[in-house]
C-alpha cells in the first residue's frame, strides 16, 4: 500500500489553546548530568518585527549523546525520566525562552561524528508547514567538521550558533530571523 | 547504525510551500533562501514518545470540561493514523484544538463579535491505541471571518498536531467537513497544490461512528510520512 501524506496546515493564531499544556521550558531536571545552558531569543519576521503567535519545539539527546527513543540502539546510559523534548511559545515581543543540558554527539551519515546541537522545529501564524532548523554550541570545535553545518554556505552557518552573552555564564542567545538580513538557515529534510 | 531507514521525501504537489500570497500572512514570514536539502540522521530519526502519564483518561472529550455542556452540537471525530506504508501508527499523541459553535476562540486576541461560550475551551487529546486508532468527542465548530482578504470567512476546521515516531514525522494539520461551501474560497485549504491531497483534509460524515439521539460522527484518517523501503545508502 501506497499512501500520501496528509497537507501540513499552519497552526493559526490561536496554537496555544492547544498547545499549552506541553510546554516545557526545562527540558532536563535537576539531577541530568551534562553542562547547563539557558537559551533565549527572539523569532523576528521579515521587518524585524517580533512573532508573537509562534513556538519553538526542542529534541535533543542526552550528555553521552543518547536519544530518549527505541531506534537509537547505543549501548550508553539514559537517566530515568529525560525525554529529551522541550516546547516554549514566543511572547508578545516575539522572545522565547528554555533551559537544557549540552547534548553529547551523536552520529552522523557515513559514520561521522555530528556536533553536539539541538534539533528544533519552528511553528507560527503565517508559516503553512513547520521550519526544522538546529541549534549549535559555540566555541566547539566539533562544529568545523560537522556534516550538517558542512551543508550550509559558510556566510550562513553562524545563524544556527548559539551566541554567547558577555558576562552572563551559560546564558545563550539564538534568534529565529524568518527573512531577510541574517535569516535563519533552515532544513528540508 | 549502518542500516538508517529514512522517511521518504513529500509527494510533488502534495504540501503547501512557504509562500503563498493569498494568505498574506506568509509575506514577512517565508524564508527567502533555499532550505538546505540534508540527510536523515539518527537525530531526525527519533523523536519525543508521549504515553499514558501525558494524557488524561477524559482530555478526548471536549464536551465534558466543565460544569455544563457547551452549546452546539455534538460530534464524534474518529479515525486512524497511518504511515504511507499503509501501517498503524499506534500509542502516537494527538492534540486539537477549535473555535466554539459560534466560531469564537477563548483567546485574547480573538475579537470576533460572537459569544464565549463559558463550557467550552477548545482543546482535547489523546493517544492512538494499538491498530492507530483516535476518537474525540466535540461539538461542530462555527464558521469565523478573518481579514485576510475582503468578506474572509474560514471554513468550520480542527486543527490537529501529531508527533508519530520521528522529528520526521511532525505534522500539524486542519481538518474541515464535507460539504462547507466556503472551502473554495479559503487560502489555507488551496494552498495545497494538488487537489486530491487538498480533498483529503475534508473528513467524511460516517454512519458507524454516529450515535443513535446523540452525536454525528465524522471519520478524518491522518497519514504520516513513511519509510523507504530500503536503507539510505550512505547511512
Amino acid at each position: 500500500m501506497s499512501l500520501y501524506a496528509t497537507a501540513n496546515q499552519t497552526v493559526g493564531p490561536y496554537l496555544h489553546i492547544g498547545l499549552t499544556w506541553l510546554n516545557t521550558d526545562r527540558i532536563a531536571a535537576p539531577g541530568v548530568q551534562g553542562e547547563r545552558f539557558t537559551i533565549q531569543g527572539r523569532l523576528l519576521d521579515g521587518d524585524g518585527v517580533g512573532v508573537n503567535d509562534g513556538m519553538i519545539e526542542i529534541w535533543q539527546a542526552n550528555a553521552q549523546g543518547k536519544y530518549a527513543h527505541p531506534e537509537d540502539k547505543q549501548k550508553t546510559a539514559l537517566e530515568p525520566g529525560f525525554r529529551g523534548f522541550g516546547r516554549v511559545p514566543t511572547n508578545a515581543k516575539g522572545a522565547f525562552r528554555f533551559s537544557t543540558i549540552k547534548p553529547g554527539s551523536v552520529p552522523g551519515p557515513d559514520g561521522k561524528a555530528q556536533a553536539p546541537h539541538l534539533v528544533v522545529s519552528v511553528f507560527l501564524r503565517g508559516s503553512l508547514k513547520h521550519l526544522p532548523t538546529r541549534i549549535y554550541f559555540p566555541d566547539d570545535p566539533a562544529n568545523a567538521k560537522d556534516p550538517l553545518l558542512g551543508l550550509v554556505p559558510p556566510a550562513r552557518r553562524g545563524t544556527l550558533i548559539a551566541k554567547k552573552v558577555a558576562g552572563r555564564k551559560g546564558l545563550l542567545e539564538w534568534n529565529v530571523i524568518l527573512q531577510g538580513r541574517g535569516e535563519t538557515v533552515f532544513f528540508d529534510f | 547504525m549502518s542500516k538508517l531507514h529514512g522517511y521518504r521525501r513529500p509527494h510533488p504537489g502534495t504540501q503547501p510551500d512557504y509562500d503563498f500570497p493569498p494568505y498574506a500572512s506568509t509575506e514577512k514570514r517565508h524564508p527567502k533562501e533555499p532550505l538546505v536539502i540534508a540527510p536523515q540522521t539518527l537525530s531526525e530519526l527519533t523523536g519525543p514518545i508521549f504515553g499514558h502519564d501525558d494524557v488524561k483518561p477524559g482530555d478526548h472529550d471536549l464536551t465534558c470540561q466543565h460544569k455544563g455542556e457547551p452549546i452546539g452540537e455534538r460530534i464524534i471525530v474518529s479515525g486512524r493514523v497511518l504511515d504511507e506504508n499503509g501501517k498503524p501508527v499506534p500509542h502516537t499523541l494527538l492534540e486539537i484544538w477549535q473555535a466554539n459553535a459560534a466560531g469564537r476562540y477563548p483567546h485574547r486576541t480573538d475579537q470576533h463579535d460572537a459569544p464565549l461560550d463559558p463550557n467550552f475551551s477548545g482543546a482535547g487529546r489523546t493517544l492512538t491505541d494499538a491498530e492507530g486508532r483516535y476518537r474525540f468527542v466535540t461539538i461542530r465548530p462555527g464558521e469565523y471571518p478573518w481579514r485576510n482578504h475582503y468578506n474572509a470567512w474560514r471554513p468550520a476546521h480542527i486543527h490537529f498536531s501529531l508527533f508519530g515516531q520521528a522529528f520526521m514525522t511532525r505534522l500539524v494539520t486542519q481538518m474541515y467537513f464535507p460539504g462547507d461551501p466556503l472551502l473554495e474560497y479559503d487560502p489555507m485549504y488551496c494552498c495545497i497544490p494538488d487537489q486530491h491531497a487538498r480533498k483529503r483534509l475534508v473528513s467524511l460524515f460516517d454512519w458507524e461512528s454516529t450515535i443513535p439521539e446523540q452525536a454525528l460522527g465524522y471519520r478524518f484518517d491522518i497519514v504520516l510520512r513513511g519509510r523507504d523501503a530500503t536503507p539510505m545508502e550512505k547511512p
